[in-house]
């Protein structure tokens, strides 16, 4: 009886569910495999050295980057300051200092609801809160983006300090080491996995924001310092492709960016997958 | 040793305020968008503000109706999900059952890469591609349409689809589908009929996590979406969704305008907390 032959109704679901899903499968495929080779293969021929290295010119109708590159590194800098220590100490207050339940179960919600909340609603309280006080600047931006990626960071950071053995603490505490002291010298250094896992995951969620940082960074193509071009209104290159493309119709311009954006989000992927696979490597041994 | 006390103290005191923060922020976002949209709807009027057919908010008499984009975000995420869902699901069965190890690391990297490409990009390709294609396909003045916003929402919707669900099938004892295959089920049958139900819950969750994505997506649909305040009638229509009524009018808005488009933020808002709670009472029970 063992080979009795399926019944007709049941070989045609069976025939269906698996045409569906290597029909799935296959569609997803191929979409992401259009959209790399489409982009890159509109994209790179427009990049060239004279795009990468100037800033826009009316006289010389000549578009160049430059400007929104630099925003760009300008404002995952000062994010990644900025919520590294906020993060990592929340996620350390949650794991090693938090006692009461309804708290953590507060704060848990609070992160949660955070990485809910659509990007263009963080454009608009970004630019209540901070534009209007400060001005349209990259640091309104970078401000609203800390919010933002609060909780990548503390999710990242929380998950690797849970991997640091109970025994390290104890042992820590066993020696007459005090909490602090447990926290500096034995929970930090087990969490580096994950605020390397985050800051990733935080530059690559930058690297693609837009919708929050319209109205909190502006869209301006000056070519600033560091400090100065915080204080400035900038476009990231996000930014600069939307304006570029739905305002100027530059669409080889825009194509270039998204271009540079497609490799760059290759990579974050690629080093994000790496960081993960070592680290976890290295706890195993 | 009072001294030493005095610090742990201190420093706990300094890692509380440092966990409370998330808590502030959520505070804070919620209490500034309420604050800045009561008062058009108090002057507009909540159910003229909500069921309003017609928003023209430059015009010499201004009208301030929102209905049309509530409809349009209504019909545009369910569309994506119409789309989006079926094919994320099919995909993640056969990637958390099916598929060999090395299909399945290649395919999550494509899924990965997917979840990671700039909103903007989406955009611009739906705006290039898209556009000119359903112009085209269906013989209509112009593309930029509700039916192009779908297309491009259920693209981005696919991999919280698919990575959540992958998750949810994944952690499906493997007890069950032998008891299952050992009943004489064929491999398929156990996946659709033992393995999924095991992980509703999981993939209830993926499919409002998607939700909570295509209603809160603005970039790529202001690129596709033709931005007209119109009625959704119709899938070519040029339509405004929630997301994008808020950001195409901010930059030149004033007064009563721009005051009503903080409302619409705060009616933004509201979907979104209450697809988060949906989200988090499917994943509590997946917890369970």
């Amino acid at each position: 009886m063992l080979n009795q032959p399926l019944s007709k109704k049941r070989k045609n679901f069976e025939l269906l569910m698996k045409s569906l899903m290597i029909l799935s499968v296959g569609l997803t495929g191929a979409l992401v495999l259009f959209l790399m080779i489409y982009v890159l293969w509109q994209g790179l021929p427009n990049i060239t050295w004279e795009l990468l290295s100037t800033k826009p010119s009316y006289l010389t109708e000549r578009i160049g980057i430059l400007p929104d590159i630099l925003n760009t590194v300008y404002i995952v800098l000062a994010t990644l300051i900025l919520v590294l220590p906020l993060g990592v100490g929340a996620a350390i207050y949650l794991t090693e200092y938090a006692s009461n339940k309804k708290v953590v179960g507060m704060i848990e919600y609070a992160a949660e609801t955070l990485s809910g909340i659509p990007s263009i609603i963080y454009g608009l309280v970004g630019m209540l809160l901070f534009s209007n006080s400060m001005g349209t600047c990259l640091m309104a931006g970078a401000l609203t983006l800390v919010i933002m990626n609060l909780p990548t960071i503390m999710r990242t950071t929380q998950e690797s300090l849970k991997t640091v053995p109970q025994s390290y603490r104890e042992g820590a505490f066993g020696l007459g080491a005090g909490k602090w002291r447990v926290v500096r010298t034995v929970v930090l250094p087990g969490c580096v996995d994950g605020v390397i896992t985050g800051c990733i995951l935080a530059v690559g969620r930058i690297l693609g924001e837009s919708a929050a940082l319209l109205f909190t960074a502006g869209f301006a193509h000056a070519v600033n310092g560091l400090i100065d071009g915080l204080a400035a209104p900038g476009a990231t290159l996000t930014v600069a492709l939307y304006v570029y493309a739905k305002e100027q119709g530059e669409f080889g311009v825009a194509f270039a960016i998204a271009a540079i954006l497609m490799v760059l989000t290759v990579l974050i992927n690629f080093a994000a997958t790496s960081v993960q696979k070592y680290f976890a490597k290295r706890r195993n041994v | 040793m009072k001294k030493n006390q005095m610090l742990e103290k201190i420093i706990h005191g300094i890692f509380l305020l440092l966990g409370l923060i998330t808590v502030g922020c959520v505070l804070l976002i919620t209490v500034y968008l309420v604050i800045s949209g009561i008062p058009a709807i108090r002057e507009i009027g909540l159910i003229k503000f909500l069921f309003g057919k017609e928003w023209a908010s430059t015009a010499a008499e201004p009208a301030y109706g929102i209905l049309p984009f509530i409809l349009t975000s209504i019909y545009g995420t369910a569309g994506a999900i119409a789309i989006g869902v079926p094919i994320g699901f099919m995909t993640a069965v056969y990637l958390s059952k099916m598929a060999s190890p090395k299909v399945k690391e290649i395919m999550q990297s494509a899924v990965s890469l997917l979840a990671g490409i700039p909103s903007v990009v989406y955009g611009l390709v739906g705006m290039l591609v898209l556009v000119p294609g359903i112009r085209k396909v269906f013989h209509v003045p112009d593309g930029a349409s509700l039916l192009a916003a779908i297309i491009v929402l259920a693209i981005m919707i696919l991999p919280s689809i698919i990575k959540m669900s992958v998750t949810a099938l994944d952690a499906v004892p493997k007890e069950y589908e032998d008891a299952s295959l050992a009943l004489g089920a064929t491999p398929i049958e156990t996946y659709f009929k033992v393995s999924v139900p095991a992980a509703k819950s999981g993939i209830a969750a993926a499919v409002v996590l998607g939700v909570g994505r295509a209603i809160g997506e603005a970039m790529a649909v202001m690129m596709v979406a033709g931005n007209v305040p119109n009625m959704p009638d119709s899938l070519f229509q040029s339509v405004r969704f929630l997301t994008t009524a808020v950001s195409s009018e901010m930059s030149y808005s004033s007064g009563l305008q721009r005051q009503a488009l903080f409302s619409i933020a705060l009616v933004l808002f509201l979907f979104i907390m209450l697809i988060n709670a949906t989200l988090n009472f499917f994943l509590k029970r997946e917890k369970e």
